[in-house]
């Protein structure tokens, strides 16, 4: 991949406001406590706390590049395989069953919107097609709940979840937050293998790129559809794994999808990496503004830092750090 | 053969440029106007007029302004709660620090304030588009209400962050806010607001203003080839959108709730505005009512059928159900007819002029 002057100038630039607004905010006010070790445990934790959003961002941009459809129900995905992982352990499944019996059920429900939901909509608008997403979210959340009722479940996998790894001392991270991050690159890594050197993964690539052209050489639309579809739901099941163990598997893991979509905007939505970085940044980002910046104007600025922060991207790079460039013709 | 132009000749240009052009359009748009100022109020319920037909109207007028920003100048925005908010918050200020000025001129007012919001917030559609410019407004939406919670100055330093809303009256004793308030009041001073700002609409989207939203919707680096400057004419699209979303939002808090909180105008209520406008239709009047209506209606029914089948299920169960089955149906919705229930309207009246023929 080539990356443009700009997005490495944007980077540096974004590398040294984290750290310079924080240091300087630290030497002006009395009431912030500035160290550089703490301010390296907040940036690493903000970091970790990133590749969680990234892993809901991934979802989101597999499905927008291979079909351009803008997957609000993302987030949905993620409680809906959450609360079958979860359901399906607690009526006596092992949990390596249990995993297998939901990675079925989200292969399933994959083929299921494209039957359904897609291949009756195809041709459409974006927005409408945005909108379809929607009523899958609706749905998803109801039919998760009706079925799995709605008291908040904890999900179990022998994750460590305890300030456990000391450097030099002084700086504190949390195990568990190492580990989702461990699993995350993995799935990140695997994913691009798969993408890279399956037969599939080329014939993804290609449909991204152009759907007319992949057409015409012979790929099947509908089945890579269903396929994108189906990764994405595996995509959800680890992301709603992770969560579901951080926050306990409730409704609220649905409203994580919330936090992915400055991710998103950030990093671009038709780009992979663009979506890790973008979790990155956000995750620091956030962090650090949380810690250094918000107690100066009065706090709680989490719910809205990270859109402010894509915004101020945005006005730079329309199309995010990494999306494609967006060439109109008339 | 009954509903159709053939026969009405127009001799002026006022007839040439009315908004409904056809005679059985004009009686059933009177009929329309009779039923819903003198029958509804007449034979409604309090419980129909209050919580039913108040809200309905009141997301109609957001859904309104939202459909001049989303439908006809095509700036996807998910900041509508945010601007709601502000509308609520700018008539509380506005009436508790200025008691005496008139209902009329707080709302009108904080319609004006919100507009001021919008066009700040409307800046950045000069280089962001489409789903971009719709998680950016979600930094508007998000903003807004944690600036509304966490300053006491908006709530006037009240300590639980709930405030309501002071009485006020039209003219005399006629109160349209507060406890003395009738709800045949309350309806029909909401529904006088809310028919003339759709007639307002209505006409400005007619005029150039409305041809330029249309014309950068459509296609924006042609729209500027013809000479259309994109800045104002987004601007004002923001603008007017947020001065409508701020009018519903003083409504919604002062006549329908009765207290400003700013959890009511969170983030779903942006999407709940902006289903109405896609189940309604983009980029038509009668769109946005038909999809308040929708959207208002369908939970209450939902919630309701079970009884009426003699079924007995648990309350968060029905709940659960109800998400299941508003899915689905928007789902339904969009593969039967993906341009809004306007679009079927429009279709109907179509088959209409042709009826009992069938060519």
């Amino acid at each position: 991949m080539r990356i443009e002057k700009e997005v490495i100038y944007i980077f540096l630039a974004t590398l040294f406001l984290m750290v310079a607004i924080p240091w300087s905010v630290g030497q002006l006010s009395k009431d912030i406590f500035f160290e550089w070790p703490f301010f390296f445990e907040v940036a690493i934790g903000g970091l970790l706390a990133g590749v969680m959003y990234s892993l809901v961002a991934l979802g989101f941009v597999l499905i927008f590049k291979a079909s351009g459809v803008f997957n609000f129900a993302q987030g949905a995905m993620v409680l809906f395989s959450a609360l079958t992982l979860v359901g399906l352990n607690e009526r006596g499944l092992p949990m390596w069953l249990a995993i297998i019996v939901t990675l079925a059920v989200m292969l399933l429900l994959a083929i299921v919107i494209e039957r359904v939901v897609l291949r009756s909509l195809v041709n459409q608008e974006h927005i409408i097609l945005f909108m379809a997403t929607i009523g899958i979210t609706y749905f998803l959340d109801g039919f998760g709940q009706t079925l799995w009722g709605s008291e908040v479940k904890i999900l179990d996998l022998g994750i460590p979840n305890s300030p456990g790894l000391y450097f030099d001392g002084r700086i504190l991270i949390n195990d568990f937050d190492l580990v989702a991050a461990l699993i995350a690159g993995i799935l990140v890594i695997s994913l691009a293998l798969f993408f890279q050197y399956t037969r599939i993964g080329r014939a993804l690539r290609a449909v991204a790129d152009d759907h007319q052209a992949a057409l015409s050489v012979g790929i099947p639309l509908k089945h890579i559809w269903v396929i994108v579809w189906a990764v994405a739901g595996i995509v959800a099941l680890v992301a709603g794994i992770m969560w579901g163990s951080k926050l306990g598997v409730q409704f609220s893991l649905a409203l994580i999808a919330l936090k992915a979509l400055p991710v998103l905007i950030l990093g671009g939505f038709t780009s992979v990496p663009g979506a890790i970085v973008g979790g990155l940044i956000i995750g620091a980002g956030e962090k650090l503004a949380e810690v250094f910046v918000a107690p100066l104007i009065g706090g709680g600025i989490e719910d809205w830092f990270a859109y402010m922060l894509a915004l101020a991207f945005l006005v730079f790079r329309p199309q995010g750090l990494f999306g494609e460039k967006i060439i109109e013709r008339v | 053969m009954l509903y159709r132009e053939a026969g009405e000749f127009k001799s002026t240009y006022r007839a040439d440029q009315a908004i409904l052009t056809i005679r059985q359009d004009r009686w059933f748009m009177w009929a329309l106007l009779v039923v819903a100022f003198l029958v509804i109020p007449l034979v409604s319920s309090e419980y129909w007029l209050g919580t039913i037909m108040l809200p309905f109207l009141i997301l109609a007028l957001a859904a309104l302004g939202l459909n001049v920003l989303t439908g006809y100048a095509g700036q996807l925005s998910l900041g509508t709660g945010g601007f709601m908010a502000t509308g609520a918050f700018a008539a509380y200020k506005l009436a508790t620090a200025f008691p005496e000025l008139h209902i009329l001129v707080v709302i009108l007012m904080s319609g004006g304030i919100t507009a001021g919001v919008g066009l700040l917030f409307g800046i950045p559609s000069l280089r962001i588009k489409g789903f971009y410019l719709a998680v950016a407004t979600l930094a508007s939406q998000f903003f807004l209400i944690w600036m509304f919670n966490k300053f006491g100055w908006f709530t006037n330093y009240s300590s639980s962050g709930v405030i309501s809303a002071p009485p006020m009256s039209l003219f005399g004793d006629n109160f349209v806010t507060g406890p003395y308030a009738t709800p045949e009041a309350k309806y029909l001073f909401t529904l006088t607001l809310v028919v003339l700002f759709a007639l307002m609409t209505k006409n400005l989207v007619r005029s150039n203003i409305g041809r330029e939203w249309m014309a950068v919707r459509d296609m924006d680096i042609a729209a500027e080839i013809i000479g259309i400057k994109m800045l104002p004419t987004k601007l004002k699209a923001f603008g007017y959108s947020s001065f409508l979303c701020g009018i519903a939002g003083a409504l919604w808090a002062f006549v329908y709730t009765g207290s400003v909180e700013p959890l009511a105008f969170d983030v779903n209520r942006s999407f709940q505005i902006l289903f109405m406008i896609i189940i309604g239709g983009l980029g038509s009047i009668m769109g946005a009512f038909l999809g308040a209506a929708f959207i208002v209606l369908l939970p209450i029914f939902l919630s309701n059928a079970p009884h009426w089948f003699g079924l007995n299920i648990a309350v968060d169960m029905i709940s659960h159900i109800e998400f299941m089955v508003f899915g689905a149906l928007i789902i339904f919705f969009l593969i039967v007819e993906p341009h809004g229930l306007a679009r079927l309207w429009q279709l109907l009246k179509e088959k209409l002029r042709l009826w009992p023929f069938p060519y």
